[in-house]
């Protein structure tokens, strides 16, 4: 107890040393290195790795790792004057923007992004709403209110980051910047239009110069990765993921030029970023109409569930593979790609992996496009019978949707969805969710000009063979080993790995979890509730810190 | 009226596109973004000549009202984009008694019987697509609607010979929690195999179908329970 008190006090005098910078940016310089004591881009680094080089916490010591702070955000313009805490009476500075009317308050806010940790303080958001918290203490330091117009309100990715300035996308489809120590309003932007069906949940990238910022839309419009300018916001380029003319690259994979304007592909999850070939690699969602081929044709409908590289200081493609080939079954293909280098038939390779929502797992050439691995990682996964000459899996028509009803597995949620995944380079193993769901998939809509957006189905889903975190061997596509979750659903909201050889994540039955990552033994555990983001670790006064959220409340654990 | 007379030919009467090869308005950038006409009346009065649509010749208050109609359609589109419209009731029967009948006898009689269990199982649920989903989970989805026969029950021996018994509320990694016959609830801490953990879920047969059905197989399961009236 007398070591724990002494310990704290110190902790304090040499944070209040350091406190004197809090605040400050993050060059684009900086977000080119490995992820380690700062958390300053949406996967903390470009690799999309999650991999964090801190050691404090390992499996060792996991066992001492428990409560630093928690701290419970209220959206809305007239939330809480102040965080509530006693001896803190001061009201938290409350600056609002927007073009909506400002009586829309969505108040069901949910922590579902990645967390900024930069120079001591921490960028959090949920839709409508952004926080800077202090990290040493969460409290908060300013709170930010975009008045909506409307659009889907379904979660927030959270930042981005240049020098001092910060990025957030709002579901009615605006890029707002905001003065990261103050958290007023620089400027914001339209990206999209929100009759249109736009929305927007992912957090922008910076990369150099470039701010990215993708969209989301489910009513039959064309998706488009934009590139804006950090500084002003001008827009600087807009690349579409289907073709919008003809002649277009993919155009001759879609029955007319009128069904690819509206084939979807949107841009909902932010990518990662090989420095050395400038390029940014993304996944694309599902087509649309997503259940019906009706007007698009039987062909692959590019660039629907791919991989896409582009040049980011052009916006050209370099490459694509496509990992759901005219998918029926809205498994949007958009999740976060893992760059990294290692051994691949006795060469060195720079690949790109992704564990897809449609139950395959593919490992590429991330230079070239070149396909290298492709595995079926879902134990269930049931709508495909073997690969194209490609190397996608090669949809099986019966298990489209049936008026008498097809079972299918995953359901249409995924193996896994936007949860980020993590891979460690210790163990060489991509960590991802498998969730192995079954549903009956109705045709309800047999018109032959298809249906609409998700529309022209009804979805029963009727069981579960297993949840499981999975780690997936790259050079093979195999599972090394699979931990099953007690709960049917998803384990949480995406995965963190660690040099201390931990991989931590929710277990889908009220746990924040560490587990080995070398055989995925659970060592510790918190019960705090499901964890609806991916867990993250900075390191801050020396304390490798490890942040979570559980729907609004943003926790905060170090070693004891 | 207007729409009937002078568009449907081209753009269908539900507006989704029409034998004539005109696109789907519900989808269309122009008419989600108009606000009161001032996209669509020039479109109907012909400025997109060039690519196919022609002059209507309506005046300015006609297409008005026009524009006013396709709006108004587009207000009752459905989340995530579903199309407009009542959904129609399709027959999904369209599996075979006989077979299904011979594949119950196969896979299911072990624990099920037409005349006793499931007698009358057709009129509990008249609606197929309901009987359909509800055969293959097993029952209700909802555990509370769940029977005490259909509810999973934990033994958990903490030494040899000591046994608890009870319903399953909750297991995780790190704690088990049951139910006693007599109505009070134990947990117990988990640490790897100790203590001795054993469920028995008496639903886990119908999970361990779900991978192996083929979708005949289902209909025709369907197509012979809906005679178990």
């Amino acid at each position: 107890m007398k070591l724990i008190h002494a310990l704290s006090i110190a902790s304090l005098v040499f944070s209040s040393a350091l406190s004197i910078a809090q605040g400050g940016g993050v060059s684009p310089e900086e977000l080119l290195k490995p992820l380690s004591k700062q958390w300053p881009t949406y996967n903390g680094d470009y690799t999309g790795k999650r991999y964090s080089s801190l050691a404090q916490v390992n499996r060792q010591t996991v066992k001492n790792l428990s409560l630093a702070w928690l701290s419970q955000l209220t959206p809305g313009a007239d939330s809480a004057p102040s965080d509530g805490r006693p001896g803190r009476p001061a009201p938290v500075p409350l600056i609002v923007g927007g073009e909506g009317p400002g009586n829309i308050n969505i108040r069901a806010g949910s922590i579902k992004g990645s967390v900024l940790a930069v120079d001591g303080t921490l960028y959090v958001t949920m839709p409508d709403n952004a926080w800077a918290l202090d990290a040493r203490d969460g409290h908060q330091l300013w709170h930010y209110f975009w008045k909506t117009k409307g659009g889907t309100h379904i979660g927030n990715r959270g930042f981005g980051m240049w020098n001092g300035y910060l990025f957030m996308e709002t579901p009615d489809d605006y890029l707002v910047s905001l003065d990261a120590r103050t958290g007023k309003e620089r400027w914001h932007k339209m990206i999209a239009n929100v009759e249109e069906g736009y929305f927007a949940t992912p957090a922008p990238i910076v990369i150099g110069n470039h701010v990215l910022v993708g969209v989301g839309n489910d009513i039959d419009s064309p998706g488009f990765l934009q590139s804006f300018d950090p500084e002003t916001g001008e827009l600087q380029w807009k690349f579409y993921t289907v073709p919008m003319q003809k002649g277009d690259p993919g155009a001759d994979t879609w029955a007319s030029i009128d069904a690819a304007r509206h084939g979807g592909a949107q841009t909902w999850i932010t990518g990662a970023y090989d420095p050395e070939t400038k390029l940014y690699i993304f996944g694309t969602g599902n087509p649309t109409p997503a259940y019906t081929t009706g007007l698009r044709g039987d062909l692959d409908n590019l660039f629907t569930c791919s991989l896409i590289a582009v040049n980011v200081d052009t916006g050209k493609m370099a490459w694509y593979f496509q990992t759901s080939p005219h998918d029926m079954h809205d498994y949007d293909s958009a999740q976060t790609p893992v760059l990294f280098d290692g051994m691949f038939k006795g060469k060195m390779r720079k690949m790109v992996a992704t564990a897809a929502r449609n139950g395959y797992y593919f490992t590429l050439d991330r230079v070239t496009g070149e396909h290298l691995v492709t595995s079926k990682y879902g134990l269930d996964t049931n709508w495909a019978n073997g690969l194209t000459p490609a190397g996608g899996p090669k949809r099986d028509p019966g298990k489209d949707a049936t008026i008498p009803g097809s079972l299918f597995s995953p359901n249409s949620s995924g193996t896994i969805n936007w949860q980020p995944v993590a891979f460690s380079p210790v163990t060489g193993l991509l960590y991802t969710y498998e969730v192995n769901s079954f549903s009956l998939l109705y045709l309800t809509d047999p018109d032959p000009r298809g249906s609409m957006g998700l529309g022209g189905k009804e979805e029963v889903h009727v069981g579960n063979t297993g949840s499981y975190l999975t780690a997936i061997d790259y050079r093979t596509g195999e599972a090394r080993w699979r931990h099953r979750f007690y709960s049917d659903g998803i384990g949480g909201g995406g995965l963190l790995a660690t040099s201390g050889g931990l991989i931590f994540s929710g277990d889908g039955a009220g746990s924040l979890v560490a587990f080995n990552a070398t055989d995925g033994k659970p060592l510790w555990n918190t019960r705090i509730g499901q964890i609806t983001n991916a867990p993250q670790t900075f390191e801050l006064d020396g304390h490798q810190y490890v942040i979570c959220a559980s729907g609004d409340t943003l926790w905060s654990f170090i070693l004891h | 009226m207007l729409y009937g007379i002078n568009c449907q030919a081209c753009h269908g009467s539900d507006l989704r596109g029409g034998d004539m090869g005109g696109p789907n308005l519900l989808r269309s950038q122009v008419a989600l973004t108009d606000q009161h006409g001032e996209l669509i009346i020039p479109i109907i009065q012909g400025s997109r000549k060039a690519q196919g649509m022609p002059n209507i010749g309506l005046n300015d208050e006609d297409a008005g009202a026009v524009a006013a109609y396709v709006r108004s359609v587009i207000g009752t589109i459905g989340s995530q984009g579903t199309p407009p419209g009542q959904k129609k009731a399709l027959n999904i029967l369209v599996g075979d008694a006989s077979r299904g009948q011979v594949y119950f006898a196969a896979h299911c009689a072990s624990c099920h019987s037409a005349t006793g269990d499931l007698k009358g199982i057709a009129s509990a649920y008249p609606e197929p697509t309901e009987l359909q989903a509800l055969w293959l989970r097993g029952g209700a989805g909802n555990a509370q609607q769940r029977t005490t026969a259909r509810k999973a029950t934990v033994d958990v021996t903490t030494a040899p010979g000591k046994k608890v018994s009870g319903e399953l509320i909750h297991i995780d990694d790190f704690l088990v929690t049951l139910k006693q016959s007599d109505e009070t609830e134990r947990t117990f801490l988990r640490k790897g195999a100790v203590p001795l953990v054993v469920v028995h879920d008496p639903m886990q047969a119908h999970r361990d179908m779900l991978p192996h059905y083929t979708d005949h197989d289902i209909h025709d399961l369907t197509a012979y329970l809906v005679t178990l009236k």
